[in-house]
């Protein structure tokens, strides 16, 4: 048969990056550089925030997330490993009943998937899920 | 104030020194060379309610021989603590004697002469025996399956899991989980799961389409039983999709969901149960991390990565009880719970020695019925071995070796790769190969041996990946399994670098040269989850291999050449 490499990537998780041999992802920059841009710098509480994402994504092109910050005004997305890290804002108004967002995401690699909530005082919490994208073992 | 940790532990000690476990009185028992069923049953009942659990069968219905690991590394904080434990360091941890009936059940080293020595493992005939006996103490004790029961074999192959259903449904368990039996295909699954007269589990079983849960699969159920209640949690294989074809089940979707494993503790300790287990395919690390992770689960029964363990490992304030693999071993547990808490346990894995434990004459009338159709093929000779054929170990095991000797010369590739799954029994030196024997250590739905090119680059990120999936230090990052096993390739692996930096020193064995990053490789391997792929079935290619040879001598160049480190 003819394997093709093109293939070979898609096995089971339809992104397979070969960036996985370079270690930390070359966009996390973009992304701080776009968090700094959203917050002017200010200081990152964490533990108000959560982000429920999978240790290991069954399908790179559309991995299932959910974030959540009870007291938040907006909740931005971003994922450092992809060529545009940001990946969406969510945004809350005073009768929101439940702060928390669910979507699907696309990953190019392995890479951290980050949430900033800007809170009702004009603060920002930050959580962070790493996501694996990976070919695949083979199991027990 | 005595801890619930410190009381679980204390209870452990107490066992042991009691030899309630059972388990400090076999080497004893061995050294009078005697061993008889009433030892290896007996059993003080304890409490008020009785758990069985049998997993990973891997549709073994008939007595084998299956040799334990001498090489299964631990890491991060798991390094050094079991089950990455083998061979006489295992012995050594549990007090058991060289030589003893313990040695030869959970342990590697010598295994061929203790193999004729103390005879087969398993069979689905003497687990009948085994849980017949526990019920005739306690006729309402809790039978759970922790899945990879539908496949395995030639017959559970061509009759698409039936005859493992026949033969699980006449021992009457109470609920089930899953991995390898999705990969019957998502409609055989739910043929079979809804004519099952028993709870079909899996708090992590989500509809893909709109990642919720299912309704096929619920995800716990409740036992009232000894005056109290009991809720059963199925855990799935979470990385199905990942390891397996994805393509097989494309509705569902899984992942470990600690989150929603915490909401249903919760619901069921809301609704009156008294103790919380959880029927898990997960691995027994992945076990470990989430019992710290998710309070208030009282029981692991643990599967997937085919350990067995003489006791109970404590993790956080939960019992974890690994039961083996392929019908070697049956867990009975004891619990004692009263005033809302598990007050105390007794447990004892049970080695089935085929030898010694009689078989129950209706299930071999109905395990024989299930082979039937299928006897004259499977039975067919084609070679002999003088090697010892086995397969569990983190790096090639020496039936991986031969099956990658044959993709080599029957595909005429320059690379072969092998999955490393951890279940197909052994074969000691002087027995006959039969179809059968290959089938068990090959049989899949997705068996096609393909032929191919890989760049060097991409080989070795192949290895890459499959290595972060054992060796990552994070459990939850693990898929359990083991490395996949390489023919004509050699390499060397640290094991505690991180993912890309872990394999160096790649060597094609035919040549001794380095592998070339840019050049193309001619690779035949099997078990590919890609949809498209193409090639004879991998018992073919193999059954062909071991005809030609006639007798078998397993060369290990394959496993020599890769050297590992960091361990």
């Amino acid at each position: 048969m003819e394997l093709t490499r093109r293939k070979l990537l898609a096995l089971g998780s339809g992104a397979m990056a070969l960036s996985s041999l370079t270690g930390l992802p070359a966009f996390a920059s973009m992304m701080d550089d776009a968090i700094a841009k959203l917050t002017g710098g200010a200081d990152l509480g964490e533990g108000a925030v959560t982000i429920t994402a999978p240790e290991i994504a069954e399908n790179g092109n559309t991995v299932p997330i959910e974030v959540s910050a009870p007291g938040a005004v907006a909740i931005t997305v971003y994922a450092d490993g992809n060529p545009v890290p940001n990946v969406a804002t969510f945004k809350f108004g005073p009768l929101a009943a439940s702060r928390s967002a669910s979507t699907r995401i696309r990953l190019a690699t392995t890479q951290n998937v980050v949430a900033i909530a800007q809170m009702e005082d004009g603060s920002f919490q930050k959580a962070s899920a790493n996501v694996k994208v990976t070919i695949g073992g083979c199991g027990g | 104030m005595i801890s619930r940790r410190d009381f679980l532990q204390v209870g452990m000690a107490a066992s042991a020194l009691l030899g309630t476990s059972g388990f400090g009185n076999w080497a004893r028992l061995a050294a009078q060379q005697r061993l008889t069923q009433d030892q290896l049953l007996q059993f003080e009942t304890f409490g008020n309610v009785s758990l069985i659990h049998v997993t990973d069968i891997h549709a073994q219905l008939k007595p084998i021989y299956f040799r334990e690991p001498s090489v299964n590394i631990g890491v991060g904080g798991n390094k050094g603590a079991v089950p990455h434990v083998t061979g006489a360091e295992f012995r050594k941890l549990y007090g058991i004697e060289d030589g003893s009936p313990s040695h030869y059940a959970l342990s590697s080293g010598d295994f061929a002469s203790l193999a004729q020595a103390y005879g087969r493992v398993g069979g689905m005939d003497r687990v009948a025996t085994v849980i017949k006996a526990i019920r005739a103490d306690r006729p309402d004790a809790i039978l759970l399956d922790g899945g990879d029961t539908w496949h395995g074999s030639y017959t559970c192959l061509k009759t698409e899991g039936q005859d493992m259903v026949n033969v699980m449904n006449a021992l009457e368990p109470d609920a089930m989980t899953f991995h390898w039996e999705f990969t019957l295909g998502s409609d055989r699954v739910k043929e079979l799961v809804e004519s099952l007269p028993f709870a079909a589990l899996g708090q992590n079983i989500f509809d893909a389409e709109w990642d919720e849960p299912t309704e096929i699969f619920p995800p716990y159920k409740m036992f009232e039983r000894g005056g109290t209640k009991i809720a059963v949690i199925g855990q799935a294989f979470p990385y199905m999709p990942i390891a397996n074809p994805g393509w097989m089940f494309p509705e569902y979707a899984f992942g470990i969901r600690d989150e929603n494993m915490q909401a249903m503790v919760d619901e069921v300790r809301a609704a009156g149960a008294e103790c919380v287990v959880v029927l898990s395919h997960n691995g027994f690390d992945v076990d470990k991390k989430m019992a710290t992770v998710v309070s208030g689960i009282d029981v692991i029964l643990s599967g997937h990565t085919h350990d067995a363990l003489p006791e109970p490992a404590v993790s956080g304030e939960t019992l974890i009880f690994p039961s083996g693999s392929n019908g070697k071993f049956v867990t009975r547990i004891d619990l004692d719970i009263r005033d809302g808490r598990m007050m105390g346990y007794r447990s004892k894995l049970i080695p089935i020695f085929s030898d010694v434990i009689s078989p129950d004459a209706d299930m071999t009338a109905l395990i024989d019925e299930q082979r039937a159709p299928f006897e004259a093929d499977m039975a067919e000779v084609i070679g002999q071995t003088d090697s010892l054929l086995y397969r569990r170990g983190n790096f090639n095991g020496t039936w991986d070796d031969l099956i990658c000797d044959a993709l080599l010369a029957e595909r005429d590739a320059e690379i072969a790769l092998s999955p490393g799954v951890r279940w197909g029994p052994s074969l000691i030196p002087g027995q006959d190969i039969t179809r059968e024997d290959i089938f068990n250590v090959t049989s899949m739905t997705y068996g096609k041996a393909y032929r191919t090119e890989m760049t060097g680059e991409f080989l070795k990120v192949v290895l890459e990946d499959v290595a972060d999936n054992i060796f990552n230090p994070d459990p939850y990052y693990q898929q359990g399994g083991d490395m996949v096993r390489t023919g004509g390739l050699g390499y060397h692996i640290d094991v505690r670098e991180p993912q890309g930096s872990r394999i160096g020193n790649m060597t094609l064995l035919n040549t001794g040269e380095p592998i070339d990053p840019a050049r193309n490789y001619v690779v035949a391997g099997w078990a590919s989850v890609n949809e498209d792929t193409e090639g004879p079935q991998i018992w073919d290619v193999v059954e062909s291999h071991i005809a030609k040879m006639g007798t078998v001598t397993v060369n290990r160049d394959n496993n020599n050449s890769v050297v590992v480190t960091g361990v």
